[in-house]
């Protein structure tokens, strides 16, 4: 700073550098946000698009209504079926991969790191489709190989039992190399000379993972799971391709509802309500997460 | 499709320059006028074989066709609406005009059609133009018509005992029971797929009652009409005559005798003869719908064209709807796609009247009931599916599964009833 110059208030100069930052998050975030909580106390609907003058203001209705509606909470169960279910046999997929591709004695291990990783980056659109075919109850492959252990034909996408099952099974297939990278990550991160401890100690290959691997990899699955979890609750693209929420709404999820009530039949008003109830939902299991996280570091 | 993306890059295009430029109205770079036309599934494929010549007749008008898959159709057309982002002209299912209709989306084209010289009003199907006037006004020209009628595998039929199809309920399900009884356990009668809401619709609207009553202010399920026909729906599940599993290629599922009954449109009769094994095409026939007490009505299915009330260009898309509808050129596109004409002048035709599956739709024409006129039948249609479906499952019965449509459609007519008294009262 010059000699003489003006002194710079450091509040004011703190202000002015995140100014631009706080107007971008006002505009394009809070603004919508707002936006959004004052739709979802009117029955903005297809009628009020074509004329304001049908737009009544409705207070709390929307929100009544939808704790009402049986399709709402089928579909926010269907969601938990699938976080509960999909989560942490996501996990486990990716774990498994991992320690197999860490292990020493795995040999063309970028071959099977691209491939495990391969259906991450493809389109989603265009592997369900292929999923399909493999679902298919009589000319399928997955039933296919069933009937060799003498188990009878399973309509995957067709029965509400087994429409939920097919889509984790696709849903797990489709993610687990994302988790698996950032896993295999925190595999080779652990030092060797643990291990090798481990090793003088007279420790087998399952009390080196119960003791080295598991403790160490602790704060990578934290985060793994918060992320897959979060990504798990906004389940939409795959019943959305697969089986348009069918069949008899076993797949339609909470995001899959509020599409439907907010593009397809433009209930704005109510698609917003689902937006805050959604939010709430996984503001609180947010919260949970943290609790957890703070009492494994304590 | 290339040619198609081209296209609709240089309407893009051509929209972008004439933003960019105040003074223009929004023509082409070179000074055409660009048509901005939406048709749906095989039509839109099939429509951009006739484009070339209403270019030749109209020079300085050129016609982006864009396709969308029927699936999505509706809900492209909505949030076209809703985004400002509506063509000049589109294909509209005729159980649509209401919905836009209400929303203002579409002009009024009884002054056109009044001054018209290509369009005669009395030479269409009566049942099937009222679809398209909405409170006394018309807001589209149907394009083609479509009802459903019954595809059947005769020979199949004969072999159990039936050599004709049976015109009543009773008949009809018994015909099922023997050929049933003929494929055995691995295999089924009828084809009534659960993505599709209009074998259910059908049966409902061969029935007396009104799907909805007051003037489309309630639902009206749970007449004694509507449960007869949901019971009649549920029993072909529960007697094991129907699949409930998902086919994907019907055509091969009918060759194979996997299912020989199947309630659909005409389009399917091209299908059938292009896709049903070579060695099999003897088999199928189609017939009139058969009725509780015999031969009754199907639905007033089909596809009109509108013009958007948003569109820069009316005079220009009403030609293209006229040069469309011109009896030659209805003649080219039917027998492009195997759809059926809404006039009769096209009805003449050798082609059609001397081909035996046709005669059944031509038959069913006479006898149709179109579907309630209020802006919110798509959405209670996506319901009596889904309750449908569920009655199939057997995850609940027919008099429960009346009472909840009933309650659902009164939630979604709510806002109808509002507006319906607003306007009445003074």
């Amino acid at each position: 700073m010059r000699a003489g110059g003006t002194k710079i208030n450091p509040h004011g100069a703190a202000w002015c550098f995140v100014a631009p930052a706080l107007l971008a998050i006002g505009v394009f975030f809070f603004l919508p946000v707002l936006a959004a909580l004052a739709m979802s106390l009117t029955d903005f609907d297809i009628y009020a698009l074509a004329d304001l003058g049908n737009l009544r203001f409705v207070g709390l209705r929307n929100y009544v209504e939808l704790l009402q509606t049986p399709l709402f909470w089928q579909a926010l169960g269907n969601t938990f079926y699938f976080v509960i279910v999909g989560v942490p046999l996501s996990i486990a997929a990716s774990l498994g991969a991992a320690l197999l591709l860490n292990a020493r004695v795995t040999g063309l291990k970028a071959l099977f790191r691209t491939a495990y990783f391969a259906p991450v980056v493809t389109s989603l659109v265009a592997v369900a489709v292929i999923w399909r075919y493999v679902l298919h109850t009589r000319y399928g492959m997955l039933n296919y190989a069933l009937s060799w252990f003498g188990i009878g034909p399973i309509d995957w996408l067709g029965d509400p039992d087994w429409a939920m099952p097919a889509i984790i099974l696709f849903a797990v297939w489709k993610n687990f190399g994302y988790n698996m990278i950032i896993l295999l990550a925190g595999l080779q991160s652990i030092p060797r000379d643990l291990y090798e401890a481990a090793d003088l100690d007279g420790a087998g290959t399952w009390a080196a993972f119960r003791w080295v691997t598991w403790p160490m990899l602790g704060p990578t699955l934290l985060m793994v799971s918060i992320l897959s979890m979060s990504g798990y609750f906004q389940l939409f693209a795959e019943p959305y391709v697969m089986t348009q929420g069918g069949p008899v709404q076993s797949t339609v999820s909470v995001l899959y509802f509020m599409y439907e009530q907010g593009f397809k039949w433009w209930n704005l008003g109510v698609a917003s309500a689902v937006a805050f109830v959604l939010f709430a939902i996984m503001f609180a299991i947010t919260l949970l997460q943290l609790r957890v996280a703070k009492g494994i570091d304590a | 499709m290339r040619q198609g993306r081209r296209t609709t890059l240089r309407s893009v295009l051509a929209a972008g320059i004439a933003a960019s430029l105040p003074a223009c109205t929004r023509h082409a770079g070179n000074g055409d006028t660009v048509l901005k036309f939406w048709a749906m599934g095989r039509e839109g494929e099939v429509v951009t074989a006739l484009v070339p010549e209403f270019e030749r007749l109209h020079p300085g008008v050129k016609v982006a066709v864009q396709q969308l898959p029927w699936t999505a159709a509706h809900q492209k057309l909505l949030t076209a609406f809703a985004g400002d982002a509506m063509p000049d002209l589109f294909q509209l299912g005729n159980t649509w005009v209401a919905e836009m209709a209400a929303l203002r989306a579409i002009e009024p084209l009884d002054a056109r059609v009044a001054a018209s010289p290509v369009l005669d009003p009395k030479d269409y199907f009566r049942g099937i133009w009222n679809t398209n006037v909405i409170d006394g006004r018309l807001y589209g020209v149907p394009w083609y018509v479509d009802t459903r009628v019954m595809f059947y595998n005769r020979e199949l039929l004969a072999r159990a005992g039936y050599p004709a199809m049976p015109a009543t309920w009773d008949g009809w399900m018994q015909a099922m029971r023997a050929v049933k009884k003929l494929v055995g356990p691995d295999k089924y009668a009828i084809l009534l797929p659960h993505e599709e809401f209009a074998p259910l619709l059908v049966l409902a609207l061969q029935q007396p009652e009104e799907l909805l009553r007051d003037g489309g202010r309630h639902g009206n399920f749970r007449s004694a009409s509507f449960r007869r026909a949901l019971a009649m729906y549920s029993a072909m599940y529960r007697e094991g005559l129907a699949p409930m599993e998902r086919v994907s290629n019907i055509y091969h599922e009918f060759s194979t005798e996997y299912v020989s009954f199947y309630i659909s449109g005409p389009w399917n009769i091209g299908e059938f003869r292009r896709r049903v094994a070579p060695a099999r095409q003897h088999t199928w026939a189609t017939a009139l719908m058969p009725g509780p007490q015999g031969p009754a009505a199907s639905l007033a299915g089909g596809s009109s064209l509108a013009v958007a009330s948003s569109s820069p260009h009316k005079e220009a898309a009403w030609q293209l709807v006229e040069f469309l509808l011109r009896v030659d050129t209805a003649a080219k596109f039917n027998a492009l796609t195997g759809n059926l004409p809404p006039r009769r002048a096209n009805w003449n035709d050798p082609r059609l009247a001397g081909d035996p599956p046709v005669q059944a739709f031509r038959l069913q024409l006479e006898n149709v009931r179109p579907e309630p006129r209020v802006p919110e039948w798509e959405s209670i249609l996506a319901e009596l599916r889904t309750m449908g479906e569920r009655v199939a499952h057997g995850g609940i019965g027919v008099d429960a599964a009346a009472a909840e449509l009933d309650a659902r459609t009164d939630r979604i007519l709510e806002k109808r009833r509002w507006m319906l008294d607003r306007k009445a009262r003074p």
